[in-house]
């Protein structure tokens, strides 16, 4: 029997500004637990949500950047980052806590275009 | 891929990253979106440049809400809320910006 779909869910949202950023992780985890094909895509200020060296206590909020690391352990290893964004941001793929996946933005348009569901945070 | 867009494109980002990412498809405007395809706005120029790309839709109800009916882009198809279901129901899939 398979029931499997291509999840795409598209992260576009800064870590602690709004809620976005750790209800996406929340859906993942639960899509990937129905062993879902799910893919990350990070894109606009959601380049910031994978950003090393997140220290989150002073602000007095739970730091949830280690959970982008344990995605390995629940079969989540498809993340893809547009170049684009973390050009306009002074970032590189160094500057990120876990291996991705670096595409362009017509790249990531039609890795989009391929997923069965998409969902945006 | 249906591409819905609700929020106004001088106010957010999502109208600017679809055009960005997405090589084709439709696009239809809701909400404070649907601004985008009123003559004359800031952002008309690039959805008469994605017309090019992309089939169009403005929601009408939400155009006329806003008293801006009257000035839709040539191209953008107005659809009522029927039209709306029908777009979802004839594209694999929807991708709901936000």
């Amino acid at each position: 029997m398979s029931n499997v779909k291509k999840f795409v869910f598209v992260n576009r949202k800064a870590p602690y500004g709004t809620i976005y950023a750790l209800e996406a992780l929340e859906v993942v985890l639960i899509t990937a637990a129905f062993d879902q094909d799910v893919s990350l895509v990070f894109m606009d200020d959601g380049v910031y949500q994978l950003k090393r060296g997140q220290q989150t206590q002073a602000i007095e909020n739970k730091n949830f950047s280690p959970v982008y690391r344990a995605l390995e352990g629940y079969d989540v290893e498809k993340l893809y980052v547009e170049r684009e964004a973390l050009a306009a941001r002074a970032l590189t793929e160094d500057d990120l806590l876990v291996p991705v996946t670096v595409l362009s933005s017509a790249e990531l348009g039609a890795l989009i275009d391929s997923q069965d569901v998409v969902l945006s945070f | 891929m249906l591409h819905i867009i609700n929020k106004s494109p001088l106010e957010r980002s999502a109208l600017d990253s679809c055009l960005r990412t997405a090589g084709g498809g439709a696009i239809l405007l809701i909400e404070d979106a649907v601004y985008a395809a009123t003559r004359g706005h800031a952002a008309a120029a690039r959805i008469e440049e994605a017309l090019a790309r992309f089939a169009v839709y403005a929601l009408t109800p939400d155009l006329a809400a806003r008293g801006v009916a009257d000035r839709l882009i040539d191209g953008v198809t107005p659809v009522d809320y029927g039209g709306f279901v029908e777009l979802v129901a004839e594209h694999p899939a929807s991708h709901s910006w936000l």
